[in-house]
């Protein structure tokens, strides 16, 4: 890790990453400041939800760098291991642990990562479940609650962690739809609290409404990236508006 | 075969009146089960057919009722049959495995034997529940620093899986002392050659019950890991909390398999000349001609494993509704 002071939160400088032959990210570069909210949009298999990962260190990059609060952080596991820590990860699928209450779930990292005591960690997590309003659902198994509740019980239990930089990958997107409003007014409150967030999404609304940027990703490439406004009504490149009238035409905006 | 035949005809009931007696008693029964499940049929064909006139619930379980009473009795008849027919050789079976003096006379030290194959099990059980969790972590350790482990692991389960049990006791047993590996005596025993036998039986047996963790490690879906490690959890950390909580879960049916395959193979250490409950059973067999001890003896291994198996499975379905929705 090593220094460089600049004010960014994010820097993604040069990413590149491939599986086998498909090259999924091509030369990547994203700089996100502290308390900014940008959304990521962009058809499935363009890459989104891989540059998430290796924003948070669960993969490594090929090629390039990513700093975090002005630490450049080498692509070698001990040091990702710190970059997972201060950057936190919603997954599309939850990912609750099955066999954890939803205590347990929420004050897991905390213990053994951070060293918080059994009551620190109990008492961080209370004030992140009452506010959810889930508190009552403490000793519960995820299995018990329903998608909506364990999408949020997964964001709280990142947010456990005070990360740095909140990502989220689809959140979402298998969600019923009538469980999605409680998820998205969850971030939406997220954002009110200046947290610095990334989010793939393909709530286009939800993007234009809280985002400060929007970031269109096509084939691993940032195609366009600007302010919501300027993306959701006059995109500079024609892919960005061939792609969102597809959405559009396909109801979802 | 035809000496006891000889033998068992002279006090055989097996004469007219008897042959009479058990016809009378098996050809209604027989007639009752063959109209019980003819009835059965004819009732829930007759529901099928009359959509929706006939039926409900109670008419639906009575016909279906009628064909198992049919069933029932049928399977009675056929051992009924089965018996009569076989009255002579049944009768030597009884006096060479169930004759009650030896019973009675072999159960003290065929049950003081059997504590021995207990203590020996319990034993390897332990050894074996941490040292195949251990090989199978080895054998899925990420990075090349641990490559060595990586092969290790693989290297022993293919060994040791491949040996006959048999045949690595005998080398346990009777090779290591003479190749001057001294073992020490475990607590409550008075002999260290017992301490080769739970060497070799925990080898064996750590070598199946690794695979079978691996292949519950390997079932869990890597959006855990995913998980665990995003939270900042090391790769040990992951496994120890996230993963292999869940993997053992998965994988205690055929866990349950491997022990009872372990606890029936502690028979095998009466080959390196520990007198557990095989070798005393023989013993008194070969003195008294009778096989019973064999009995008492496939009879305590039951009383083990069978409530055993129960228990799990209890304990298997208590923690799985207490995890599941709407149980």
């Amino acid at each position: 890790m090593s220094k460089d002071g600049a004010g960014a939160l994010l820097e993604v400088r040069h990413a590149s990453k491939q599986f086998g032959d498909h090259k999924v990210l091509k030369d990547i570069d994203l700089v996100i400041d502290e308390h900014e909210v940008v959304c990521l949009i962009g058809a499935s298999g363009s890459g989104k939800s891989t540059l998430l990962r290796c924003i948070n260190g669960l993969l490594p990059l090929d090629s390039g760098t990513i700093s975090i609060d002005g630490m450049t952080i080498s692509q070698h596991e001990v040091e990702l291991n710190f970059l997972r820590r201060e950057v936190g990860i919603v997954f599309q699928a939850f990912n609750l642990f099955p066999h954890m209450t939803v205590l347990n779930n929420v004050t897991l990292g905390p213990r053994k990562v951070l060293g918080l005591s059994k009551s620190e960690a109990n008492e961080r997590a209370m004030g992140l479940l009452k506010r959810i309003g889930l508190w009552e659902k403490r000793d519960e198994y995820p299995d018990r609650l329903s998608g909506g509740q364990q999408q949020r019980v997964a964001i709280v239990r990142a947010l456990a962690m005070r990360p740095k930089l909140m990502l989220f990958d689809e959140v979402t997107s298998s969600l019923d739809p009538e469980l999605i409003a409680s998820v998205l007014e969850l971030i939406r409150e997220l954002a009110g609290e200046a947290m610095t967030m990334l989010l793939a999404t393909h709530e286009m609304s939800f993007a234009r409404e809280v985002a400060d940027r929007v970031c269109f990703l096509e084939d691993g490439v940032i195609a366009e990236i600007g302010t919501a406004e300027q993306m959701f009504t006059a995109p500079a490149n024609p892919r960005t508006s061939e792609f969102l009238k597809r959405i559009i035409d396909a109801g979802r905006l | 075969m035809t000496r006891s035949e000889g033998t068992a005809r002279k006090d055989s009931l097996a004469g007219p009146a008897f042959g009479f007696a058990i016809a009378g008693f098996v050809i209604p029964l027989a007639l009752l089960s063959g109209v019980a499940i003819f009835l059965g049929r004819r009732a829930e064909r007759r529901i099928i057919e009359s959509r929706g006139e006939r039926g409900g619930l109670a008419q639906s379980r009575r016909a279906q009722r009628l064909g198992q009473i049919g069933v029932a009795i049928g399977i009675v008849v056929l051992a009924l049959v089965f018996v009569a027919t076989r009255w002579d050789s049944l009768k030597t079976l009884r006096t060479v495995f169930f004759q009650g003096p030896d019973i009675t006379g072999s159960f003290s030290t065929v049950f003081a034997g059997f504590l021995i194959d207990v203590r020996l099990f319990v034993y390897a059980e332990v050894v074996v529940l941490v040292w195949g969790l251990i090989v199978a972590l080895f054998r899925i350790m990420p990075g090349t620093a641990s490559t060595p482990l990586r092969w290790f692991a693989a290297v022993y389960t293919d060994v040791f899986r491949g040996i006959p049990a048999i045949v690595t006791i005998a080398i346990v047993g009777f090779g290591l002392p003479i190749a001057g590996v001294d073992l020490p005596t475990l607590p409550f025993e008075s002999d260290n050659l017992f301490t080769y036998g739970v060497l070799a039986l925990s080898l064996v047996y750590g070598a199946y019950v690794a695979e079978v963790y691996r292949a519950g490690i390997e079932s869990v879906h890597p959006s855990q890991t995913a998980a665990g490690r995003s939270l900042g959890l090391s790769w040990g950390q992951t496994m120890g909390h996230v993963i292999v909580p869940q993997a053992v879960r998965r994988v205690i049916p055929p866990l349950l398999n491997d022990f009872i395959g372990l606890q029936k193979d502690a028979a095998l250490i009466t080959t390196i000349g520990i007198l557990e409950g095989y070798g005393r059973a023989r013993i008194y067999a070969n003195a008294h001609f009778s096989y019973a001890p064999f009995i008492v003896l496939a009879c305590l291994y039951l009383v083990i494993t069978i409530p055993m198996t129960r228990l799990t499975e209890w304990l298997v379905r208590r923690d799985r509704e207490r995890m599941q929705a709407g149980a």
